[in-house]
């Protein structure tokens, strides 16, 4: 029998998977109080603030933050001017070797990271190219782009292409038409979508153990400490920073973009 | 008096008009500027990069000093075919379909509900309730559970409360799978990689039953046919291209990550550790790449099968 309701099971099942997504990162939340720092009991035995003030004066955390923000910066705004070009082009005109452009710019996030990694490991001991800075932004941007494309487009589809002829009409010229009419209209989804790239640069780990020579990013000096744990609510404190670093941008990016058909992050 | 009629065409004003009637006459030089950055630095970085690993692939290293030889050969590969190699191979073969299933089985209601009942407020809740989680930070998604498998963690506490440690100690000791503890084990690593990959599941999956059209439904019901009866002969067949576009991510992830089976598990090697060990600590790039060909070569016959089946019109 068809009905409108759920059935109980249903209901449950879908609550029970949704509460399975979501409790686990409380945890982390709990531990970074914990009074306990040489092992993971639980429940914990005591609960302090005292972490936060230790995490603060550890002077191994800081290096990592200043260049985790720098990399996710840079590879935002190189993926936003690029991401943008591409998509205009795209989205303007049909062309020989459409498909497999859009194929292209798809692969760096569709291929799973370690082959990302390796192909620019690889590349780099080809030409004897140095770890650097540099190395590792080279491989933020490239995967960042397919974000900022895919929010752009989205964009550009809903935008009708009479407002744009329409300017043309009333004596605008090109650059004119992108600065008053073009680049307003696609604001809050180019800025949805380096809310996007910043996140996903931020917190990018599998690609960045292959770019990264002796410097270390945020994520790097978590997985470290992942291995081989030391004060292990100081790590919490850090992954709470980086969850939250990553968890304001994407809702920020959801509010800049739910009233259209498209929202940001549909496809990650 | 009435002023002479202005000319129908204005004056160009400088370059910047100048530029913009080149692009009229031309769109194809438009075209080309906008594309090719883009194109260079994707071409160059990422097409570049992955003729190198192709390259590097085809080279092998000297046994005895170690020095990547620079010369073709096919000697690499044939060293993936060693048993402890192919065994590394078939084990992560293993790990991504179970993880597969896995992510599916939960996924199914959570779809189903977000695409057939859940209305205007609960529908966003939904949304982002799949969303938060896609994005959010991998590394402290995978640390929360390493804290919540730990040996003196939540789950073991929870055992003991609701004095289930037998069942526990029982799932733990089956060969093969079991461990020492949640951590250690298989189990975990598995249930670590269901959690990390569900959302690409459930978003494709979702989509696919949006477009299940409700008349249909109706239809099968109105023939007589059960609620098992409409699930399994009308809404599963429907959804089918949907589960297997989020399958597609499911199993390519799972192949490709190295992180996880690092932090949660047994020591025993994955495709995506094998590649990160051999060209750090080994420095055996050629071996390292031949292995990361391997998740390729796998994917693009899985889409091969994945596009007959219809699942790109899912995505």
């Amino acid at each position: 029998m068809h009905s409108d309701r759920a059935s109980i099971g249903l209901r449950l099942s879908a609550t029970a998977g949704l509460l399975f997504l979501h409790l686990p990162i409380l945890v982390v939340f709990l531990y970074a109080f914990t009074t306990e720092e040489k092992s993971y009991a639980f429940p914990p035995p005591g609960l302090t603030t005292q972490w936060f003030a230790v995490a603060w004066n550890r002077a191994d955390i800081w290096p990592p933050l200043y260049l985790s923000l720098w990399v996710a910066s840079v590879s935002t705004l190189l993926a936003l001017i690029l991401g943008t070009l591409v998509s205009a082009a795209m989205v303007q005109s049909r062309f020989f070797g459409r498909d497999q452009i859009s194929l292209l710019i798809l692969l760096p996030i569709a291929l799973p990271g370690v082959i990302t990694g390796m192909s620019l490991r690889s590349a780099f001991s080809i030409m004897d190219i140095p770890f650097s800075t540099l190395t590792i932004i080279l491989g933020h941007a490239t995967f960042c782009i397919v974000i900022v494309y895919n929010n752009a487009v989205a964009r550009f589809r809903r935008l009708s292409g009479g407002i744009l002829e329409a300017s043309a009409d009333l004596g605008a010229n090109s650059f004119q038409t992108f600065r008053h009419v073009l680049l307003p209209n696609l604001g809050s989804a180019l800025l949805a979508g380096g809310m996007l790239a910043f996140a996903l640069s931020f917190d990018e780990v599998i690609v960045t153990t292959f770019t990264a020579g002796q410097q270390s990013t945020l994520p790097i000096w978590m997985l470290q400490e992942l291995v081989r744990p030391r004060e292990r609510p100081v790590t919490n404190v850090v992954a709470i920073v980086v969850f939250l670093a990553t968890f304001f941008p994407i809702l920020i990016a959801y509010y800049l973009t739910r009233d259209g058909a498209e929202t940001a992050g549909s496809g990650k | 008096m009435i002023p002479a009629a202005a000319p129908a065409i204005l004056a160009e004003r400088g370059l910047a008009d100048r530029l913009t009637a080149i692009f009229w006459r031309r769109p194809r030089l438009l075209l080309g500027i906008l594309l090719a950055p883009p194109l260079i630095w994707l071409g160059l970085v990422y097409l570049g990069s992955l003729a190198a690993l192709l390259l590097q692939s085809f080279y092998s290293i000297d046994e005895f000093s170690g020095v990547v030889k620079q010369e073709f050969t096919l000697k690499t590969y044939a060293e993936l075919f060693r048993a402890q190699n192919l065994d590394i191979i078939i084990r992560t073969l293993l790990m991504s379909a179970a993880v597969t299933l896995g992510c599916a089985i939960i996924a199914f209601p959570i779809a189903y509900y977000a695409a057939r009942f859940a209305k205007g407020r609960w529908k966003a809740v939904f949304y982002l309730g799949v969303m938060l989680p896609l994005w959010s930070s991998y590394l402290v998604k995978v640390y929360a559970w390493k804290l919540i498998l730990a040996k003196e963690g939540i789950i073991t506490w929870a055992a003991d409360a609701l004095h289930l440690s037998m069942v526990l100690n029982a799932v733990l000791s089956i060969p093969g799978i079991g461990g020492n503890s949640l951590s250690t084990s298989w189990i975990g690593t598995f249930l670590v990689f269901v959690y990390i990959w569900l959302p690409y599941m459930i978003l494709p999956m979702q989509a696919a039953l949006e477009r299940v059209p409700n008349s249909m439904l109706e239809a099968s019901a109105d023939l007589g046919a059960s609620r098992s009866q409409t699930f399994r002969t009308v809404v599963f067949p429907l959804a089918l291209p949907g589960i297997i576009a989020g399958s597609i991510f499911t199993f390519s992830l799972t192949m490709g990550d190295y992180i996880i089976p690092q932090i949660v598990g047994t020591s025993a090697r994955f495709i995506g550790l094998a590649v990160y060990q051999l060209q750090g600590t080994a420095g055996n790039i050629p071996l390292a790449a031949a292995f990361a060909v391997v998740p390729i070569v796998i994917m693009l016959l899985y889409l091969t099968v994945a596009k007959r089946m219809g699942a790109f019109d899912a995505l």
